[in-house]
């Protein structure tokens, strides 16, 4: 008795379990890995997926097993030379070419580091995981989704107060033309003929004089008897409604690009706001960014000058500021809005232009963010703006500030500044 | 005798399979089997994808099992190889049950197909049923049903304890899975119904058990000296380490013993398996060799059938010489293939070296005599018994010695008169598992004092332990709840190393 059983609908990715064990049990390791990836790599591919090394002895399964030393006597086939007695050096390495194979060693030695894949997703989700933008209390009040009305064209049914006049009118030019046209050309020949007629001098109780009268009188009739407008003509305004957006974020970046921000400290910062970039990207669907370099002067731009452009000067940080004040009062100064400011810089600042920035923030600026991020990149003794940052950070709960030292430093930086918080 | 496409019997040349084809190509094969008198149990034959087949890899063909992150580890590296084209898929996979399950690829041609079916449906399958190591040692009835059972009570534990326990523990049985086998014993049959009813009376006997050992209270030191020497436990030494866990580790929940012991009936389960891979693989060669040889003589089978049949099976038996690149040992495939077709020679053909050598089955019937082997032997016994001087001439078998106390190596023994038995020997020696695995039992436990549990391995050959023995020395810790030792002896009983691995006395 035989069963023939074709399997082959079911039960696909019975090792995604399994799989799944495995990833979360080297979690630690393969956070680690990925860290250590983010910061070989160029801006331009920090997206790509990754190979993770796992050293051999964390993923070992260790079994009881021996090693080399004592006695062993393998047999081997494919003997072309030796006869019995014959002595050789042993090879280097083990002997593993001498088919010690099954005769001693461990069943289960894994020689190289256990090497996989992770895609490209699954790269981005162990980088931002337990990230989020933190404070985002404003999206808790929207939890209906709002919508309004936009005009959409035109609709053939629809309510009175939708009707649009001139194209109900329009069409129902149209179909008076239409539908009169065979006899307005038949009224236009039969006066033409009459006219023949008279011009010929026929009298006015003439036969066909009679008739071509009547008939006249008849298509007049008839021309007359098509209604003005017609149920059939009527157009409609179309309103469609579109949902507004209830989750409303925006992100300002803010880059000090003066003179004192030299090629790799422009590098880290522009590492930083790219990790912030893409953790925003992927995780919010809907929400702007804004970005702003400064020097003396600032400058709101476009994410490709933002990132790549080479302009420099020197250091007014309050500039930056006003810049800041003024787009959030013109553009995002609904409630609706969350608003989220990352600034870079070295520290160094123009003298007395901190306290006028503590104050920018203080009065202006902290009472519009849900959370104000700055980070410096230096590895010297802290100059007064961070002074006055610190003043502003002891006031304000929604007001964060590290330091980052070395490249190595962003990552961990990173997710100290966006770690999930405990609900 | 060439396919006559007349015959009503005979399969169609071409490479796409039907399910209609491949059940006409079954019957024909059966009726071949029949007639060797091949018995078997009844087959399930499933079609799979190749994604499936991985995952059938990593599960060692077992259609249910637990979850583990090992599984997951080995699923990625085979994953990783295929992809890379390291390796092919094996177009066979099939596990010792009743019914038998054989896994056909769907990418499989029609020729692979009947392949699959003639090897693993027939010749495993009949070994499988025939073999005295797996009708003492598995219940071909039962073992679907445990793993369903263990997949549900692990599934359970995970759930009530947390996955990061019970992979812990699980962990420390794998470990020692090896070590977790009867090798004297019949255990008692398995059944769903009858484990679930007696898992909670073994919880509470055991428990009751565990206790009544530990009743000594730690003595003072000038007591100690006064008693007489106490009873050694365990007054024999125990091989079966997990068992020994299983039963007496004081500090051990009803849920882990349990554990404990699915591990253990699992690796049971595979013992057989080890020790016979090279007997297994080639009486299935063997059979799907002359079942599809037979098939051709008969008119059934044609020409690019068996064109293609033997490119696929001339790979799967080629042996590499040592001194090859792709020498990776012998191959089972090669070696058993070769002996069975030389046995059956042997009794069909005998030489006047075959009449000296094996009297008894030179110019016997060749189906009993192979029947007689494949039920009554295992890798180590089938090549001691019936390797011949003319096999052992046609692979050129040489002994390698390796002694560490001489900087050389040394040839032993070569395919030469004065060698034939000398080879034999030493490679019947390669596949005994009493000696390639180390020699390690439960020695005894110190019930008076720290509870700590002593292993002895006794060398064989002087041959050391592997750099893992400290990392599974704190699996059984782990395990066992209290410091362990592991001494290593000479054959006279003589301590020359040890291993150690402490536990915090202060909780768990």
């Amino acid at each position: 008795m035989t069963y023939l059983i074709d399997r082959r609908l079911q039960g696909k990715n019975k090792s995604a379990v399994n799989r799944e064990r495995f990833l979360r049990r080297y979690k630690a390791q393969i956070k680690d890995a990925v860290g250590r990836a983010i910061k070989g790599r160029s801006i331009t591919d920090i997206e790509n997926g990754e190979k993770v090394t796992i050293p051999v002895k964390d993923v070992n399964e260790p079994h009881f097993g021996h090693a080399h030393g004592g006695v062993y006597e393998t047999v081997n086939p494919g003997n072309t030379e030796y006869q019995k007695g014959d002595q050789f050096n042993r090879p280097r390495g083990g002997a593993g070419g001498a088919g010690r194979g099954r005769a001693g060693n461990s069943e289960q030695t894994v020689e190289d580091d256990f090497i996989f894949e992770l895609s490209r997703e699954e790269f981005m989700n162990y980088f931002f995981e337990d990230l989020e933008l933190p404070n985002m209390i404003k999206t808790q009040l929207t939890q209906t989704i709002e919508y309004k009305n936009q005009r959409a064209g035109y609709n053939v049914s629809g309510t009175p107060s939708n009707i649009h006049v001139l194209r109900s009118l329009r069409g129902a030019l149209g179909r008076r033309i239409a539908v009169g046209g065979p006899a307005r050309r038949q009224l236009a020949d039969a006066e033409q003929a009459l006219q023949a007629l008279l011009d010929q001098g026929a009298p006015l109780d003439d036969e066909q004089v009679v008739a071509l009268k009547d008939r006249i009188h008849h298509l007049h009739i008839r021309l007359n008897a098509i209604p003005f407008i017609d149920p059939f003509d009527l157009r409609y305004s179309n309103r469609i409604k579109v949902p507004k957006p209830s989750t409303q974020a925006v992100m300002f970046c803010i880059m000090d690009v003066s003179g004192s921000m030299d090629e790799t400290r422009k590098d880290t910062a522009k590492r930083f706001f790219i990790l912030l970039y893409l953790f925003l990207k992927r995780v919010y669907e809907k929400i702007d960014v804004v970005f702003i370099r400064h020097h003396t002067a600032a400058a709101e731009v476009d994410e490709n000058e933002f990132f790549h452009s080479r302009e420099s000067g020197g250091t007014v940080v309050s500039s930056a500021l006003h810049l800041l004040q003024k787009v959030i009062t013109e553009r995002y100064g609904s409630a609706d809005w969350n608003a989220y400011v990352a600034q870079a810089s070295d520290g160094d600042n123009w003298d007395n232009d901190s306290v006028l920035c503590k104050q920018i923030l203080t009065s202006a600026i902290m009472p519009r963010v849900q959370y104000y991020t700055y980070v410096e990149i230096t590895d010297g003794p802290p100059q007064n703006l961070w002074e006055q940052y610190c003043d502003v950070a002891a006031q304000h709960r929604n007001f964060a500030m590290q330091k980052i030292m070395t490249p190595a430093d962003i990552y961990p930086v990173f997710r100290e500044l966006f770690k999930k918080q405990a609900k | 005798m060439p396919r006559d496409p007349s015959n009503p019997r005979a399969l169609p040349e071409q490479s796409e399979w039907t399910f209609d084809l491949i059940e006409q190509a079954h019957e024909e094969i059966k009726r071949v089997a029949r007639r060797y008198g091949l018995d078997t149990y009844p087959n399930q034959l499933e079609i799979i994808t190749a994604e499936q087949m991985m995952d059938a890899y990593t599960s060692v063909g077992m259609p249910v099992s637990y979850n583990h992150w090992s599984f997951g580890k080995h699923f990625l590296s085979t994953e990783k190889s295929y992809r890379r084209g390291q390796m092919g898929l094996a177009y066979e996979i099939v596990i010792n049950s009743n019914p038998c399950i054989a896994y056909l690829m769907e990418e499989n041609s029609l020729t692979m197909q009947a392949l699959v079916i003639a090897h693993a449906a027939y010749g495993h399958n009949s070994f499988f049923k025939g073999n005295y190591l797996f009708r003492s040692w598995t219940d071909a009835d039962a073992i679907v049903d445990y793993m369903v059972f263990a997949k549900n009570y692990i599934a359970e534990c995970e759930q009530r304890y947390g996955i990061d326990a019970v992979e812990e523990l699980l962990d420390s049985c794998h470990a020692l899975q090896n070590y977790g086998v009867d090798r004297y014993k019949r255990p008692a049959k398995l059944s769903v119904a009858q484990e679930a009813a007696r898992t909670k009376e073994r919880e509470e006997y055991a428990q009751s058990q565990v206790n009544s050992i530990w009743r000594t209270l730690p003595q003072r030191e000038e007591q100690v000296a006064a008693d007489a020497p106490a009873h050694r436990f365990p007054p024999e030494p125990e091989e079966n380490l997990l068992y020994f866990i299983e039963k007496y580790a004081p500090l051990l929940e009803p849920w882990q013993r349990e554990l404990v012991r699915i591990t253990r009936k699992i690796s049971q389960y595979f013992y057989p398996q080890r020790q016979t891979q090279v007997m297994n693989e080639g009486w299935a060669t063997f059979w799907h060799y002359t079942i599809l040889q037979d098939l051709y003589k008969e008119g059934i089978v044609g020409d690019g059938f068996m064109l293609e049949f033997l490119q696929s099976h001339t790979n799967v038996v080629y042996q590499p010489p040592a001194n090859s690149p792709y020498y990776s040992g012998i191959n089972p495939y090669a070696l058993g293939f070769a002996m069975m077709t030389d046995i059956r020679r042997i009794c069909e053909n005998p030489t006047d070296e075959d009449r000296v050598w094996f009297p008894d089955i030179a110019g016997s019937d060749w189906l009993k005599t192979l029947d007689f082997a494949m039920r009554n032997f295992k890798d180590e016994s089938f090549i001691a018994q019936y390797l011949s001087p003319k096999l052992i001439r046609d692979f050129h078998f040489f002994a390698v010695l390796d002694d560490d106390r001489s900087d050389k190596l040394t040839i032993s023994a070569i395919h030469d008169e004065a060698g034939y038995r000398d080879v034999r020997h030493k490679l019947a020696e390669q596949y005994n598992l009493g000696s390639r695995e180390p020699n390690i039992q439960v020695w005894q436990v110190n019930t008076r004092d720290d509870r700590a549990l002593t292993l002895r391995h006794t060398q064989y050959n002087r041959r050391p332990l592997n750099g893992q023995a400290q990392e599974v020395l704190r699996h059984v810790a782990r395990l066992w709840g209290f410091d362990v030792r592991l001494e290593t002896a000479d054959p006279s009983g003589h301590v020359v190393s040890f291993l150690e691995c402490r536990r915090e006395k202060r909780g768990r």
